[in-house]
């Protein structure tokens, strides 16, 4: 038997999960949809990956990442469960040891990585709004009428995208709406959104943040052909985009569950275990605070949320 | 005439000798409002302007729970910032919402009226005695510089003690021992006597261990609930942390050493910028150059003065090369966020210091 590793990124748009054998080569990679239910999500994912899985592997390390890493940690039984900070930066160095900037621009957070010699020097996240985020733009898409898959080579198309206030999802919206009504033109407007989230994004997150290159863009987003030409426009650089980019942090899980291996194998059959949580709001003090209590196979295995530490 | 009920605002651990000080000056009933919790910030996010600082949101609400608890004095102070016009809003709105209380604003416009706050007094008390209030203001001004002093011993060895909570134990048992104080000697006994046990607890701490400067706007550093615990979230990572802010600093020590800072960081700033601006940059440039892993930056939303310092702290940290993070707490903060960027944060440092 192969060792492999799995690693699970879970954000709150999609679920990725891919499996790497020992030379952190990826065998199987899914990329499936969150819905807001991550419990369900994985336990989908895991499916799918365990089917197709060639019977010599065994899966020796679990990690997770992203927003729900800490339950889908438990879940799983994880061995090393990470912030997506860390393994986007540990996946991208193992295809791009050189890179300088990685761009990420997920469903709902979006973040940069600066790094030397392979070494994270700085990064920040966006704090406060969804504004320029996959989420955004998803959801102008669907106003607009345009599958987000051709949103990308749409935008190419125009010439001159109108200008949007990308400063806030609220304004930006208005802004859009009001341009349409004007009668612009659809691609315009696309090209218009896209350049905004750019703008955005280096307003907000790239703030006094040294920009150069090799610049490695990530995220659903990246694959937006738009918002990568943009990205180029702007920055005066070239923006590397990996075939693999959507997966990067579910690499970089993987990677890490492998050098924290702890010796034991794991099965992926969780379906058979039930996995419940129950939310409650403790009234014992003035905190009130809301508990999240987790239940695998009807027992209490961990409650999140407690000021006091009673829970 | 019945007996007043005096409140003021929570700030960490110091109601403890505000308390104190009051008890022993007025003849009076002393109310210390509930602890800071989700209810107060609700409280004052409702009937706060939207975009003032946070500071404010905790102060009014705390101010509403000691009203609705029936207190009819309140204490406010004020500061070189926005805080120099809490007292005048939080007054205006408490009146318009129809409590009855007396507002005493120990520092308006910027300056200290002594003659009326003894008058003030005067009338809560037609006892007040300005020499016995003198002593015991001289007496609560020590505890505060020990409760300090043993608060920084704590923040450089928390991460590293054996016994889980034996700090936040011993440090509590001298804050119960400090409210019955006699007088300064009778303290100053009972300081010494827990800070040898204090220093007597065990820990582990490496030498080569990971060093951390917190910087930032006062009540956020200060109040643990306003910071979401980020000081006890470091030192769960096995941080030594280090903080200059503190009430003794404020009180007693800002006059002379924001000079000092001004001078040391003449390059990066010239003159004073309102609040603890200028004490951070020079705080910035002295964490930069005495082997500090990072720094970071955390403040209330809206906090004008730390908005202007944060891009000389940014450019300062480039300069060394040493990382910083920036924190802008609100009342609706998710912990979770802060929580993956101090491991990332974490993980960072972990990696450069490998290298």
């Amino acid at each position: 038997m192969k060792p492999c590793y799995l690693g699970i990124d879970i954000g709150s748009i999609s679920t990725k999960g891919v499996i790497l054998d020992e030379n952190n080569e990826i065998i199987r990679s899914l990329y499936i949809w969150t819905e807001g239910n991550p419990i369900e999500a994985v336990r989908n994912l895991l499916d799918g990956l365990k089917d197709d899985l060639p019977d010599c592997y065994e899966i020796k390390g679990i990690g997770t990442t992203g927003s729900a890493r800490k339950l889908i940690g438990l879940m799983v039984d994880a061995n090393i469960v990470k912030n997506e900070i860390t393994a986007h930066a540990i996946g991208t160095l193992s295809t791009y040891p050189d890179v300088h900037t990685i761009l990420e621009i997920g469903g709902q957070d979006s973040k940069i990585i600066l790094l030397e010699n392979g070494i994270i020097t700085d990064y920040s996240m966006n704090t406060l709004c969804a504004a320029g985020t996959g989420s955004f733009l998803s959801s102008q898409a669907k106003r607009l009428g345009i599958p987000i898959e051709e949103f990308g080579s749409m935008a190419l198309e125009s010439q001159n995208p109108v200008k949007i206030a990308a400063r806030c999802t609220v304004f930006a919206e208005s802004d859009l709406i009001h341009k349409a009504q004007l009668g612009y033109e659809k691609k315009d407007i696309v090209a218009g959104l896209c350049k905004s989230i750019v703008l955005n994004y280096l307003n907000n997150v790239g703030k006094g943040k040294k920009i150069k290159g090799p610049i490695v863009f990530q995220g659903g987003v990246s694959k937006n052909k738009g918002v990568v030409k943009y990205f180029e426009e702007v920055l005066g650089e070239k923006v590397i985009v990996d075939p693999n980019s959507h997966l990067m942090g579910a690499i970089g899980i993987a990677i890490l569950a492998h050098n924290n291996a702890v010796g034991k194998t794991y099965q992926l059959n969780i379906r058979d275990i039930s996995f419940e949580t129950k939310g409650m709001e403790c009234n014992r003090c003035s905190n009130h605070c809301e508990l999240l209590k987790i239940y695998k196979d009807q027992k209490l295995v961990d409650s999140w949320g407690s000021k006091c530490g009673k829970f | 005439m019945s007996k007043k009920t005096i409140s003021f605002p929570h700030m960490g651990n110091y109601s403890i000798p505000v308390e104190y000080l009051l008890h022993h000056i007025v003849d009076a009933n002393i109310l210390i409002a509930p602890k800071i919790s989700s209810r107060t910030i609700e409280l004052g996010t409702k009937y706060s302007p939207e975009f003032v600082c946070t500071p404010f949101k905790y102060t009014l609400g705390t101010f509403i729970e000691a009203l609705d608890m029936k207190a009819d004095i309140l204490i406010q102070a004020g500061g070189g910032c926005r805080y120099g016009y809490y007292s005048e809003l939080q007054n205006q709105i408490l009146e318009d919402l129809g409590y009855q209380f007396t507002y005493i604003n120990l520092i308006s416009q910027g300056k200290t009226d002594i003659c009326k706050i003894y008058r003030e007094f005067k009338k809560i008390d037609s006892h007040f005695h300005i020499i016995k209030a003198l002593y015991y203001l001289f007496v609560t001004s020590k505890m505060v510089k020990y409760m300090d002093h043993v608060d920084d011993y704590i923040r450089m060895n928390i991460g590293f003690e054996i016994k889980k909570d034996s700090f936040i134990h011993a440090n509590q048992l001298m804050l119960e021992d400090f409210k019955k104080a006699k007088g300064f000697f009778h303290l100053r006994h009972m300081y010494l006597k827990h800070f040898r046990k204090i220093k007597k607890i065990p820990i582990e701490k490496p030498s080569n261990c990971f060093k951390i400067g917190v910087i930032g706007e006062l009540y956020t550093l200060m109040e643990p609930f306003a910071n979401y615990d980020l000081e006890m979230i470091l030192a769960k990572y096995g941080i030594e942390v280090k903080r200059y802010t503190n009430a003794h600093y404020l009180l007693f020590e800002k006059k002379k050493e924001v000079k000092k800072y001004l001078k040391y960081a003449r390059e990066y700033i010239q003159y004073r910028m309102g609040a603890d601006a200028a004490d951070n940059i020079g705080r910035t440039k002295y964490l930069c150059t005495h082997d500090y892993d990072g720094i970071i930056h955390i403040k209330s939303s809206f906090c004008t003065p730390e908005i202007g310092a944060m891009p000389i702290i940014n450019k300062i940290c480039n300069q060394y090369d040493v990382p910083v993070l920036f924190f802008s707490f609100d009342a609706n903060t998710s912990k979770v966020g802060i929580e993956t960027r101090l491991e990332a944060f974490y993980d960072m440092i972990e990696m450069r210091r490998k290298k």
